[in-house]
């Protein structure tokens, strides 16, 4: 057993990414999710692990740190809230066209706009879709628990390493203000220069030495013929990641007639609403997807034939159901229950909208 | 022609040459339209390099502007950044590889207009690395249009009638405004339309380097430079425009020669 705190969800990505040997961190804050900056400048990881943390003028920066220190194969991460994000994503692009590996961090509030600092999961088609110009993926972590805030920190960056794709956590602002007990793992070594020209020597920029070509980084290719192909490969990168990758929890769907599909703070919600509809006598499961690119579809596809409907659970005004909704492909209703504007729903709330929209619809 | 060959053999010997390419320089034909500064600016920075004896240690950050391909002609490890983020990429770089050298190379579009805050907060913070920023008054990649540094009356593609003060805003001096930062050890003002102009801006580009060598800050090289084609003007009367308009308004010299500003000068209220 690790040692063992009770934190913040906000903290415990500072701690773990202290721990798991992150080399460098840059970011601004922007509420919910500030603390992850200040309980890393609080700890002075520079001083032990000798992990940069800077605090950058702007999202817009951050990304590009992300990307220069990513670019020299170093483990480097940010984070942010939905505005924030929504500054990135020109960086996000040029990171998932350059192919760098990399973490952000988006602990979501409501939009659009400058919208709210309460919670949210409108954030979805942003960070799941692409978000930024051309056809591109990130890998997306979706935790619903503080000690999953503290996992995905070392998972994400050896899935961004694995596939040099740019990864992201995205919470929302009920996950990273709560506080749970959690697990810490033991502190690890950061790379050293010789294990990062052995992950990363053939593309990133650590000095082109006599013996090699220059590596260069970059997203740039004025060649037609070639930029398609470079695309294809990204796509065959996807489909990868997309075979092997896909993690999910599915709680008491053996026997379910109905399936609540939700991530993050709605799949909490969920469990309440399961336990309150068994009691009613209604037989629901829940599947959380825990990644959402690559998504559970067939996961979902193979539901559709036993139960009777879905109910997608969501902090937002219907983004997931359409991936539900075209995994299931018509083969049985799936409604959506969403709440918008950082208003988190009540357990029952859930419930009715399924005896509504799904059992009675 | 035995004869000339011959001859040629006795004069062609190590210890008579006066130029050559740098090898740091690769061998691939440049894009460069004929006359354009970049070329020149480039083989500066590689005989620099060269010279300084970096080449394993040096990493180039490009930006997005005619010298965006500039990865193919130095010899050295690149990345190619978003249009104006250089010099937080080159931030990065150099925070979690401070043995290396790091610069970036940018345009008056890139540098003086929509990276105007990652280029004023890399200085303030006195990151040390080179930045090189070519002025050429002009958009050059996109086909010519207006840049902040383009000068009053300016004919590009978006000021057709001149650049006009009211409509256009002012001409910015971004040089003296970054040596005003605390960061900056040392910041310059260049040319490279002569033999003469071409000695002096090696000369700072090395400066610039060795400064890096001694964690000195953040030190900054403008050259102020020609797009013949943006201009619509040849490659000599581009570099006579230059002299009669441009150099008047950013004058060439050292703006700032010293050192970053010591923060025990500075105020610490957390003392
Ligand atoms: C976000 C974004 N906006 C606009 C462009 C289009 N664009 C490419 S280069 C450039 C201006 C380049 O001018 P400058 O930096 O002065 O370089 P030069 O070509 O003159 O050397 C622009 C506007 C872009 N690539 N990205
Ligand atoms: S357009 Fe101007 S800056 Fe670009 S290569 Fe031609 S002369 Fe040089
Ligand atoms: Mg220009």
């Amino acid at each position: 057993m690790g040692e063992l705190k009770l934190m913040k969800g906000n903290e415990v990505i500072a701690e773990a990414a202290i721990r798991c040997g992150c080399d460098g961190y840059f970011g601004y804050p922007i509420t919910p999710q500030s603390e992850v900056m200040e309980t890393l400048m609080n700890n002075r990881p520079w001083e032990t692990t000798g992990m940069v943390v800077l605090q950058a003028e702007s999202e817009t920066a951050s990304v590009n740190m992300l990307y220069g220190g990513a670019a020299t194969g170093k483990r480097v991460m940010t984070s942010s809230s939905s505005p924030g994000i929504s500054l990135m994503t020109e960086g996000l692009s040029y990171l998932a066209g350059a192919e760098l590996p990399c973490l952000i961090l988006n602990v979501q509030r409501g939009g659009p706009g400058l919208g709210t600092i309460q919670p949210s999961q409108a954030d979805y088609f942003q960070c799941v879709k692409g978000g930024g110009h051309g056809d591109y993926k990130l890998i997306v972590l979706a935790p619903s628990s503080v000690q999953e805030m503290h996992d995905f920190v070392e998972l994400g960056f050896d899935l961004a390493f694995k596939y040099r794709n740019p990864a992201m956590i995205l919470s929302d602002g009920a996950i990273g203000q709560m506080m749970e007990k959690v697990e810490l793992a033991p502190q690890k070594a950061r790379w050293t220069d010789e294990e990062i020209q052995e992950i990363s020597g053939s593309w990133a920029t650590t000095g082109k030495t006599k013996d090699r070509k220059q590596n260069v980084v970059t997203s740039l290719e004025l060649d037609s013929e070639q930029m398609e192909q470079n695309n294809l490969k990204f796509q065959a990168k996807y489909q990868e990641i997309q075979k092997n990758e896909v993690r999910y929890e599915a709680i008491d769907c053996e026997d379910a007639d109905y399936i609540f599909v939700a991530y993050g703070s709605s799949a909490r919600i969920c469990q309440k609403s399961m336990q309150i509809a068994r009691e009613k006598g209604y037989k629901v499961g829940i599947l959380r997807p825990i990644t959402l690119f690559p998504f559970p579809t067939e996961q979902i596809a193979a539901l559709a034939d036993k139960v009777k409907g879905f109910l997608t659970v969501e902090l937002n005004a219907g983004q997931m159901v359409e991936d539900v909704r075209l995994s299931v492909n018509g083969k049985k209703p799936v409604e959506h229950f969403g709440r918008m504007g950082g208003i988190i729903p009540s357990p029952s709330e859930v419930v009715t909208a399924l005896e509504q929209k799904v059992i009675g619809g | 022609m035995a004869e000339i060959t011959e001859a040629l053999k006795n004069i062609i010997k190590p210890e008579n040459i006066v130029s050559q390419k740098s090898s740091v320089l690769t061998n691939q034909t440049m894009h460069y339209c004929p006359g354009c500064s970049h070329g020149v600016i480039h083989k500066i920075i590689a005989e620099v390099i060269n010279e300084m004896e970096i080449q394993e240690d040096t990493i180039g950050v490009a930006p997005v502007g005619c010298s965006v391909f500039a990865y193919n002609y130095i010899d050295i490890d690149w990345q190619e950044a978003a249009h104006g983020r250089a010099p937080a990429l080159g931030t990065a770089i150099n925070r979690l590889n401070p043995d290396k050298f790091v610069f970036t190379y940018q345009g008056d579009g890139d540098l003086a207009a929509i990276g105007t805050a990652e280029t004023l907060h890399a200085v303030n913070r006195g990151e040390n690395m080179v930045m090189v920023f070519v002025n050429n008054g002009i958009y050059g990649m996109t086909g010519g249009q207006m840049a902040p540094t383009t000068m009053q009356g300016q004919v590009t593609a978006t000021t057709p009638y001149g650049r006009n003060i009211d409509l256009h805003g002012y001409p910015l001096k971004i040089t003296e405004m970054l040596a005003q930062l605390p960061g900056a050890c040392y910041v310059t003002r260049q040319s490279v339309e002569t033999p003469a102009a071409v000695r002096k801006t090696k000369k700072a580009i090395r400066k610039a380097f060795e400064n890096t060598k001694k964690k000195q800050g953040t030190s900054f090289v403008e050259v102020v430079s020609t797009c013949n084609s943006g201009w619509k003007m040849s490659p000599e009367a581009s570099n006579n425009w230059m002299r009669d308009n441009m150099f008047p308004f950013y004058p060439i010299g050292d703006i700032k020669d010293g050192e970053k500003v010591n923060a025990n000068d500075l105020p610490n209220v957390g003392k």
